[in-house]
């Protein structure tokens, strides 16, 4: 029983990380309807940027600061440079492209900080049951999330922000500048990516760091039916505690064979997600 | 589908005078000739580059199979690296624990262990469609390898097993590694044989019109669930064959031979050669063992420290990918075929 207890505290601050990872990957796909398989390596290269500043500058937060603007800034250029040109081509294209960008980045990061593990520091003191790091990175997603909701809901921008993703052409006739607000949704998502990644990289960082993260993200999204932010978190909590029991009861191995299942079950009962709704499509 | 994925199959040949020989005769024979070219080149090259021609072998029918999933049925997959890691492992396991059966059985089982798998995989990915199905596969990729580590005595753990196989005959005087080159690619050639009459034949006319429209396939009476598992069926037992291959050309099975980056380079060659022609998977093929082999050259040549060295034929993978995809989305065989159409038109305004 105490066991059960353990796996479900833990499960719950390793789902908050699927969550906002997979949150980066529903606004984007809400915006271009592109899944963003470039994201781990966006939050990669800011995670790494966040150690070198810290290394420097002996400051945690400075480092945390600049991941999240270097993701920003990231996110903006792979959207101007690498996206758009392909807005009128398949989904195949974006998915190929959006993978060459992980293949380079990865590399490109294993180029400059090599592919050796490197100590890479929690927020917070992370020992014990439920530790203070924890409760920061379930605080931090929860509001972050939060912010994300209202900003889409309440807000001027966040209204724009939907019509260019679902009315483009009436959006544009009312004035608002379409391109301008897709590209704000790339940097917006990388934002949250690059949060993720600095939650879910410690203790040790590398070029792979965040390839399981990001199955386990995108396995949460598709949950949540890739465009539905809230069920997308939901979907991130839940996944983080079932797959925290799997870990705990069947091994760590199993933990990426069993997101595959939940994944297929999922997608075989409902195609489109839990909390997705049935969406008609154009022949 | 905007990435152009016509090829020379998908046109309509002109009704030709002259007799023709069957169509498998004729695979046949072309594939008896490739074997004699490749048979040739090991003699004259040295056991480097037999190496070499042996890795464009088994690359070859991954990627062949990749082909025909993605190219012409229009599925993505990013876990084509999880096939040639359960065929990698079936020669690994028989080897080692049944030492009697015969090398040609190892190979089949191999295969048939990928078609498993694939048809597993097949038939959850036929009600997936993009994004989710790459997802999927990607998981795939992912998380198989890492089985593995939980079975550490029966799949030998982070270090995978290691084997030894006599293949040759006592009595031929050719050297290890040219023999096995050539059980490779009689193997790849044998299943490049069935590949090219499936993909010529109605079921890759099947295939092609579930890609092109899944509704107006299956109004013309095509049944687009069946001909998609089928696909992925076809394309796991080539990447079962190209696992169970590198294994005995390898002698070893390890999990970090199976990682999502060999999945995404295996795409990467499929898109380079260009999506839809088999004659892509060779070049492809090709790409991806003389980059690998240029780029270690280069980084010798200027002295690049080791980081940059390991991770400069990802680098370049992902380059291909991206570059070809937004600038020539028709691959190295696109290129081809419109030089080809170029020179015709020369010879016939000349004629004129």
């Amino acid at each position: 029983m105490q066991d059960f207890f353990d796996l479900t505290l833990g499960g719950i601050s390793a789902g908050a990380v699927y969550a906002a990872l997979g949150l980066a990957l529903v606004i984007i796909y809400r915006a271009t309807r592109v899944v963003n398989f470039a994201q781990p390596a966006l939050a990669l290269i800011s995670t790494y940027l966040a150690y070198s500043v810290t290394k420097a500058t002996g400051s945690y937060w400075l480092g945390f600061a600049v991941a999240i603007v270097a993701g920003t800034v990231l996110g903006v250029a792979t959207e101007r440079l690498l996206v758009r040109p392909l807005r009128h081509r398949s989904e195949l294209s974006s998915i190929i492209v959006t993978l060459g960008l992980l293949l380079v980045l990865q590399a490109v990061a294993g180029m400059i900080w090599s592919n050796e593990p490197l100590a890479f520091p929690y927020a917070f003191d992370f020992r014990g049951r439920f530790s203070a790091n924890d409760l920061f990175v379930v605080l931090v997603v929860l509001a972050i999330a939060g912010l994300v909701l209202v900003l889409f809901k309440y807000t001027p921008l966040g209204l724009r922000m939907r019509a260019a993703a679902f009315a483009p052409e009436v959006a544009r006739t009312l004035g608002v500048r379409v391109g301008l607000m897709l590209t704000a949704g790339w940097g917006l998502a990388a934002a949250v990516g690059s949060l993720a990644g600095l939650l879910a990289t410690p203790p040790f960082l590398f070029p792979n760091v965040l390839d399981g993260v990001f199955v386990y993200a995108l396995t949460a999204a598709v949950l949540g039916g890739l465009d539905n932010p809230l069920g997308t978190i939901a979907g991130g909590f839940v996944l983080g505690v079932g797959l925290s029991y799997v870990s705990g009861y069947f091994g760590p191995e199993m933990v990426t064979i069993a997101a595959l299942a939940i994944l297929v079950i999922v997608l075989t009962l409902r195609p489109s997600g839990l909390f997705g709704r049935a969406k008609v499509r154009r022949v | 589908m905007s990435v152009r994925t016509e090829s020379p199959e998908t046109r309509v040949e002109p009704a030709r005078k002259r007799r023709t020989l069957p169509p498998l005769l004729v695979h046949v024979l072309a594939a008896a000739g490739a074997l004699a070219v490749v048979v040739a080149l090991t003699l004259v090259t040295d056991e480097f580059t037999n190496l070499r021609i042996a890795t464009i072998g088994y690359y070859l029918i991954a990627v062949a199979g990749l082909t025909l999933l993605t190219g012409l049925t229009g599925q993505v997959s990013l876990g084509h690296g999880a096939f040639m890691f359960i065929g990698a492992y079936t020669v690994a396991l028989l080897v080692r624990r049944v030492p009697s059966f015969p090398l040609w059985a190892d190979l089949l089982l191999a295969s048939a262990a990928g078609g498993l798998a694939g048809l597993l995989a097949g038939a959850a990915a036929a009600r997936l469609r993009g994004p989710y199905l790459a997802g999927a596969t990607l998981a795939l990729a992912v998380g198989l390898p890492a089985l593995t580590r939980k079975f550490p005595d029966f799949l030998g753990g982070s270090n995978g097993i290691d084997f030894t196989v006599h293949s040759r005959p006592a009595g031929i005087g050719v050297p290890e590694l040219r023999w096995q080159t050539w059980i490779v690619w009689l193997s790849v050639l044998l299943a490049l044989v069935l590949v090219v009459n499936i993909v010529r034949g109605r079921l890759g006319r099947d295939f092609r019109a579930v890609r092109d429209d899944e509704v107006a396939a299956a109004l013309s009476g095509i049944a687009v669930g069946r001909t998609k598992i089928l696909a992925f069926l076809v394309s796991a037992v080539c990447g079962g064959l190209a696992g169970g291959l590198q294994a005995f050309l390898l002698g070893t099975a390890a999990p970090g031979s199976f990682t999502p980056a060999l999945s995404l380079s295996l795409l990467a060659a499929v898109v380079l050669g260009g999506l839809g022609s088999l004659w892509g998977a060779l070049w492809g093929a090709v790409a991806l063992v003389y980059f690998q082999a240029w780029s270690e050259d280069l980084a010798d040549v200027l002295h690049l420290n080791t980081d940059v060295a390991n991770n400069l034929p990802l680098a370049v993978y992902g380059v291909i990918l991206i570059v070809v995809v937004l600038a020539f989305p028709r691959g190295i065989q696109g290129g081809f075929h419109r030089l080809g159409a170029h020179l015709k038109s020369i010879r016939r305004g000349g004629k004129a």
